[in-house]
């Protein structure tokens, strides 16, 4: 990048021209505002100096004046609102064949995890013209991912799955920053984001070696002995097959819908949910499994197959939604 | 006490209790003085020279941004063991305690502190706070929390999580160097800010329902007590839960407490120490701290908003355009401001309904304002304005307060503030509105109500001077901040030339802090300003400004006690003017039918 400046940043994705619309639209009322209100200051301010001879007698008290100036700014807001409202809501709503890829950020790098098992460090590789839709979590405090092109941005918790998606419309590498104030070293929180076509992408993702989630999941699943309890039948944990986007009933009486974050605790902090008719007996998981591995885990699980309910036995390639995280 | 004949006189036992005061010594009279005026001056002088050290730490932040490791002039040699660079902990350091001194220790305290405690028993006409004791304590409250705030610094090199103190940051020492024992320091001294805050709010209600001067309605009042009292209500509101949320922060910080884990969850391995135990939530603290920190805005602004009023009415000899309007607008933001808390947490992880939800609260929240911009203009108009500094200062207020408040638009719509969220945009917002609006109305307050602090005046030309580099001082550094932010420069970066996307943006922050340090170099003509003047200012008359407020038929500076005799009210402070008038102005306390342009009268005790 040539270090001459640029007022306004490049857009490289579907929602970047309809956020850089509504924003200009803003510049535009407030530019008319900004101007009429120090325009008029200055003009009554020296019009009517102390000494001046200027008429003076008190302004007049027009109806429609004093109306215009509630109506029209009640008005405008509303314009504002309906618009933001419309921008806002496509950019929450993920398409649902969008490709799911995670990140884990941490003090202070990111990892992201491909589905077909591809991992990568502070770069983010993705398709022109797909949506993309990323699942995030942190390990230690918050950040937030942030690709100015694409006019995105979502905290990154911990211990709470947050989503973002977006769909690049240009080729080309472009900036990733953390945003959310992280630690000391917050600014060298460094990224890439690298949009490829999609004969690219395809060419790359077969250059990048790992097992998939799914299968890297099975072994940590069978190195931790999870099997060991949750057998199939008579297990002292419960059965896990098909357990994904179930509703699981608990002790407590209650019952929870057996979604990403559900699972996750359970792994983490099996204490939190105490499946019916099972006692708290599961150790936690935490300090053995970071993050990426319960990500992987999770996948494993999903693949599952069992006497539940249909919804649950995708194997992960973008239908398998559940009503997991709030955004 | 409020209706209007003169032979009600429920004061009358109040003013003999200081009819005969004994002469207190140095100690009584100075330090702990229960007198209001005394407090508020004790207070205006703590935070202006709290305005001093905030300032200075600002222009280290700004130093950084715009020579990144260049050893920094005079304070450089202080850190000689980094070769007088700014480390990237000390600039989060700074940039952290910046934002806590200015609002916790200047921007609050200016305002309900200073000018609250000076102004509300002088403008309804009481002798005194009604509890004057708790006045006093909420002055020396202030004096742990500076002390707690200093003893944070030993801890490390000071706390370093922001103002906002975001979990898991602010929750675990080992998430950064500030987060051990200076993050806890931190606390507890925002709990005793809080504490003192509470006292004044308290104290402010009660005066100002139960002591007007008899005649005193509530919509005789000036919209300044108005704006106090809004502003006791909301503090009183929001203040608890802000104390609680730090409480909590507190239990789930030491090991050796009750193990409590609100905000932190299970399972995190924190630069590599043991993983967390827990089931908090970290979104919980950030609920709770802007269910405080968002009417905060509000407190931080609506007492310069009334102050300002008062001002441009008496200096353009005209009243107030529709006072009614002003009064309802300004409880209209204040109620608004306990809904709109969210839209500082569009990208948080939060329900997107909800985010609709704040949206439209938050739009909704530009009405009352653009109501009250409009009447500050309707007074001008017609008017007599006079360009001295109280004037221009007031002038720059309401024109500021319009970039700040329209700049808040851009994030209440929320595709628009996902892409500036915590990006400069944010820090240009808020100082326009903070520094914009609000110090520029206090500017413009020191120099109105310094007569009657003082019974000398403040040099208008040096007050002019004052304006005009701070003005341009002002928007030669926060305006390009727009810009910054919308080219994607993400706040609290130690070096954000570490990245290549935002190294064209050098040149333009090295403008701003060229302004910034110009700024900063205007405030001692300021200080010099007080200072001479406290002493060498020219003596002024009861009623410098010919204004009709009740505070200008006390004495300068008023005794103990305020008035000679209890005052009483005939009308409301803004009859600038008025054609049934043959001066001017014609003061709250005036008989009607007296002889028109005669001495201030007092009514008979």
């Amino acid at each position: 990048m040539d270090s001459t400046f640029q007022l306004f940043p490049e857009s490289a994705s579907q929602i970047a021209d309809r956020v850089d619309a509504l924003y200009l639209f803003l510049v535009a009322v407030a530019l008319f505002f900004t101007f009429l209100i120090c325009v008029l200051i200055l003009y009554f301010g020296v019009k009517y100096r102390r000494g001046s001879l200027a008429e003076r007698g008190n302004p007049p008290r027009s109806n429609l004046l004093e109306l215009a100036w509630a109506v029209v700014p009640f008005l405008l807001s509303m314009v504002m609102f309906v618009w933001g409202a419309d921008v806002f809501y496509d950019i929450k709503t993920p398409p649902a064949d969008a490709l799911q890829i995670d990140v884990v950020g941490k003090q202070w790098m990111w990892k992201v995890h491909h589905p077909g098992g591809q991992s990568e460090i502070n770069q983010l590789h993705v398709p022109l013209g797909r949506p993309v839709r990323l699942r995030m979590v942190s390990e230690d405090v918050i950040h937030s991912f942030y690709i100015p092109a694409f006019r995105v941005k979502q905290d990154v918790l911990p211990g709470y799955y947050t989503q973002m998606w977006f769909q690049p419309d240009r080729a080309g590498t472009y900036h990733l920053f953390c945003a959310e104030y992280c630690g000391t070293e917050h600014a060298q929180m460094i990224g890439s984001v690298i949009v490829l076509e999609q004969d690219a992408f395809a060419d790359w993702l077969s250059g990048e070696t790992g097992d998939p989630p799914e299968v890297a999941g099975a072994r940590l699943f069978e190195r931790h002995r999870c099997g060991s309890c949750h057998k199939a039948q008579g297990g002292s944990g419960p059965s896990l097959a098909g357990v994904f986007g179930r509703r699981v009933p608990l002790k407590s009486g209650e019952s929870i819908v057996a979604d990403e974050q559900y699972l996750r605790s359970s792994i983490l902090n099996p204490q939190q949910h105490i499946v019916a008719g099972f006692q708290p007996l599961m150790p936690s998981y935490q300090g053995q499994l970071n993050e990426s591995d319960v990500l992987k885990i999770i996948a494993y699980m999903k693949t599952l197959e069992g006497n539940a309910s249909a919804s649950g036995e995708d194997t992960g390639d973008g239908n398998d939604q559940p009503p997991e995280t709030e955004n | 006490m409020s209706t209007i004949s003169p032979t009600v006189d429920t004061h009358a036992g109040h003013g003999d209790d200081h009819g005969h005061h004994h002469d207190p010594g140095f100690v009584r009279k100075y330090l702990f003085s229960t007198d209001h005026k005394v407090i508020g001056i004790q207070f205006l002088i703590t935070t202006l020279l709290m305005l001093m050290v905030g300032g200075a730490l600002a222009l280290g932040v700004r130093w950084q941004l715009a020579f990144p490791w260049e050893s920094m002039p005079f304070f450089g040699p202080l850190f000689a063991s980094q070769g007088g660079q700014i480390s990237p902990e000390f600039y989060t350091m700074l940039f952290t305690m910046h934002a806590t001194v200015m609002i916790f220790l200047v921007i609050i305290p200016i305002l309900a502190g200073a000018f609250g405690n000076f102004l509300i028993p002088l403008m309804i006409g009481a002798d005194d706070m009604a509890f004057p004791t708790l006045n006093m304590l909420s002055y020396w409250f202030m004096w742990p929390a500076i002390l707690f705030f200093g003893l944070s610094f030993l801890f490390g090199g000071g706390p370093a999580a922001g103002w906002t103190s975001y979990p898991v940051l602010a929750a675990l020492a080992e998430a950064a160097p500030g987060s051990g024992g200076a993050q806890t320091c931190w606390l507890i001294a925002v709990t005793f800010i809080g504490v003192s805050s509470m006292m004044g709010s308290v104290n402010y209600m009660t005066t100002i329902i139960n002591m007007r001067a008899p005649g005193m309605t509530l919509f005789r009042m000036p919209l300044t007590i108005w704006s106090m009292f809004i502003t006791a209500i909301l503090q009183a509101f929001a203040l608890p839960v802000l104390t609680a949320a730090g409480f909590m922060l507190v239990f789930d910080r030491l090991p050796w407490s009750v193990h409590s884990t609100f905000f932190v969850p299970s399972g995190l391995v924190v630069n590599n120490a043991e993983p967390t135990v827990g089931g908090g939530q970290p979104l919980l603290w950030q609920h709770l701290f802007w269910f405080y920190s968002h009417p905060a805005v509000y407190i931080m602004l609506l007492p310069a908003m009334g102050m300002v009023s008062d001002m441009l009415a008496c200096m353009s000899r005209k009243p107030i355009f529709g006072y009614k309007p002003m009064v309802y607008s300004m409880a209209a933001i204040a109620g608004l401001g306990f809904i709109v808390w969210g839209h500082h947490m569009f990208t948080s992880g939060m329900n997107p309904a909800l985010g609709m939800t704040f949206m439209i609260s938050t739009i909704m929240i530009a009405l009352p304002s653009a109501v009250k911009v409009f009447n500050w203009i309707g007074t001008i108009w017609g008017g007599r304005p006079q360009f001295n500094a109280v004037f221009l200062n007031c002038v720059a207020f309401v024109s500021l307060f319009i970039v700040g408040g329209l700049s808040g638009i851009f994030m209440a719509a929320v595709p628009v503030d996902i892409y500036i969220h915590d990006t400069y945009f944010i820090v240009a917002h808020f100082h326009y509105v903070l520094f914009g609006a609000t110090l520029f109305g206090v500017f413009g307050a020191i120099q109105f109500w310094f007569p009657k602090m003082f019974g000398r005046t403040m040099s208008d030309t040096i007050g002019k001077w004052h304006f005009v580099l701070t003005f341009i001082g002002f928007n030669g550094t926060f305006f390009p901040m727009h810009l910054l932010g919308v080219a994607g420069m993400p706040r609290r970066y130690a070096d954000p030339y570490l990245h290549p996307y935002l190294e064209h943006l050098l040149p333009m922050n090295q403008l701003m802090t060229i302004s910034a340090i110009l700024m900063g170099f205007a405030q001692f003509l300021l200080l010099f300003n007080f200072l001479y003047s406290m002493r060498f200012g020219e003596k002024c008359s009861r009623n410098p400004w010919n204004a009709n407020g009740l505070e200008w038929v006390a004495p300068s500076p008023p005794p103990h006690g305020n008035f000679e005799s209890v005052p009483v009210v005939y009308r409301g402070p803004y009859e600038y003017s008025h054609p049934d008038h043959s001066d001017d102005y014609w003061l709250q306390t005036e008989p009607p039918g007296a002889q028109p342009g005669a001495k201030p009268q007092a009514a008979p005790a």
